[in-house]
């Protein structure tokens, strides 16, 4: 499948800004993510890699060593590890010992569930690792109707057990929804309560994000309330780069504001297959798998998709837009999961330039490693009702004009 | 010049040394340098500033460092103040000549 326009080579340009260089790609990636394992002990409704599930042909703990070897070798100082919920993987504990001990620094994600006393005292007695807890509410309702019963609670404790244990600035990670953006002032209260560090993110309408993304993604004036909240907090706050498009508002965000997918950013799977980024588990944007010849550092420096994405966009109706230079057209994977053309404006264009256009097909899944039975810790209906069906087929509205904020007229104003 | 008058100067009669938490990673670019203890990441936005640094431990001064990089004399304040604000975000440390 080619969703992505060819774009024309050009040769990298000398000195200028970083974000010039940065289009055209680096010998190894800035931010990598490995999502460890499918496996979740939760069920949380916008999952990127809509987890659940164990992937049987996961990668052997032996093999994960060999591409941290490889990590090490590329100079790849620190790695973003995700899942699915990596504690769940028996030899999580093990392969971050390995990563530290051959200087490739991790970063974790987590629900917090298995973050006891015992594991945040290590936790805290290692420099090279950092632990990001999960958190989409800043109160048990909110949290608990994306992420599940209990885990609002999971969440506070080890973040208590990790604050009792000594640890400093580890990070609370929220993705932005309609219903948490009017919390932003006390998810900031509750970092600085655990002397933590906030990171917000954007929900992305990837994984089963794509099934909420409707119900969830910020409206308008909230996304305007977002910029202002992130511009008054500045650095203080951290976004991973996430709302680069906001940036079309006027001031430019602190950070890169430029899509890194296949440039500075990639994914790595549990399987082992490579993606442009975190956001686009798709076969579209699969570059290659670790388990081929050359490994990672092949594919990474010679995959056509990657090469491809290391040009810079120069078509599309968003060049000739005023704030192109600073919201850069805004999120690949965003636009690729609502339909909408690789080379336009983001689904959530500050400008309304996507309100006009025509959202294609959505793209169906290439994976799917939900739970099919029930859950034990599964999300507590707030006002969101999931479109997704049994069979794991992707309930859309009938018509798009009926939700879409995309289509026509402004139904956030009416509703 | 206050520069000059601080501590941490960095003059061509100096020694230094990449700090031992920090690691180079050479890009196209010039490099990231990676620092270990306060992970943060920092960008070396040419070549030549990368080939100096990697001969600061190795050369009896900074001067001779910049000579050993081809660095010419016109081109030495800009230099020197690069490696200033490498001094100041710790990823160089002075050492003993």
């Amino acid at each position: 499948m080619t969703a992505l326009q060819e774009r024309p080579f050009t040769d990298r340009p000398e000195g200028g800004r970083l974000v010039d260089q940065f289009e055209y790609g680096l010998d190894a990636p800035i931010c990598l993510t490995w999502e460890l394992t499918y496996a979740c002990n939760l069920a949380c409704l916008h999952c990127l890699s809509s987890s659940g599930r164990r992937d049987p042909d996961e990668l052997s703990t032996e093999e994960c060593k060999a591409l941290i070897d490889e990590f090490e070798r590329m100079q790849i100082f620190y790695i973003n590890i995700g899942g699915g919920e990596p504690t769940v993987r028996p030899d999580f504990w093990e392969l971050l010992d390995y990563a530290v001990d051959h200087h490739v620094g991790v970063k974790f994600s987590t629900n917090g569930f298995r973050i006891n006393e015992e594991r945040a005292a290590k936790l805290a007695a290692t420099d090279y690792v950092d632990v990001q807890i999960s958190l989409d509410g800043a109160t048990a309702e909110v949290n608990d109707a994306v992420r599940g019963a209990g885990t609002y609670d999971a969440a506070m404790r080890a973040m208590t057990n990790m604050q009792n244990a000594g640890m400093k600035d580890f990070k609370i990670s929220v993705v932005c929804t309609r219903h948490n953006i009017p919390q932003l002032d006390e998810f900031k209260a509750i970092a600085d309560k655990y002397g933590a560090q906030l990171r917000l993110t954007r929900l992305r309408p990837s994984g089963r994000g794509a099934d909420v993304w409707d119900d969830l993604h910020p409206l308008p004036e909230q996304q305007r309330e977002l910029y202002d909240w992130l511009i008054a907090n500045g650095d203080k706050v951290l976004t991973g780069d996430s709302f680069f498009h906001l940036s079309a508002y006027g001031e430019a965000l602190p950070g890169l504001n430029l899509c890194g997918a296949g440039r500075v950013v990639c994914l790595v799977d549990p399987v082992g297959d490579v993606y442009a980024c975190p956001f686009a588990i798709h076969d579209t944007f699969k570059a290659g798998n670790v388990r081929s010849e050359g490994g990672f550092d092949t594919v990474w420096k010679t995959s056509d998709l990657f090469l491809d994405l290391r040009n810079p966009q120069t078509g599309g109706a968003c060049t000739k837009c005023s704030a192109f230079d600073s919201c850069r057209g805004g999120c690949m994977a965003a636009k690729f999961f609502t339909g909408l053309p690789l080379d336009g404006p983001d689904p959530e264009c500050v400008k309304g330039n996507a309100e006009f256009l025509e959202r294609g097909e959505a793209p169906d899944s290439s994976q799917d490693h939900s739970h099919t039975g029930t859950v034990r810790n599964a999300p507590v209906p707030l006002v969101l009702s999931p479109t997704r069906t049994a069979s794991g087929t992707r309930g859309r509205p009938a018509s798009a004009c009926d939700e879409s904020p995309l289509v026509t007229g402004r139904p956030w104003e009416t509703s | 010049m206050s520069m000059l008058t601080t501590p941490l100067a960095v003059r061509e009669e100096g020694a230094w040394q990449l700090s031992g938490s920090v690691e180079l990673r050479p890009e196209p670019f010039g490099a990231l340098a990676y620092d270990f203890h306060t992970r943060r990441l920092s960008f070396l936005k040419s070549p030549a500033l990368v080939a100096v640094v990697h001969a600061l431990s190795g050369c009896p001064s900074v001067g001779a460092a910049l000579d050993a990089a081809s660095v010419t004399d016109a081109e030495r304040p800009t230099y020197l103040a690069a490696l200033q604000s490498l001094a100041a975000g710790g990823l160089i440390q002075e050492r003993a000549a």
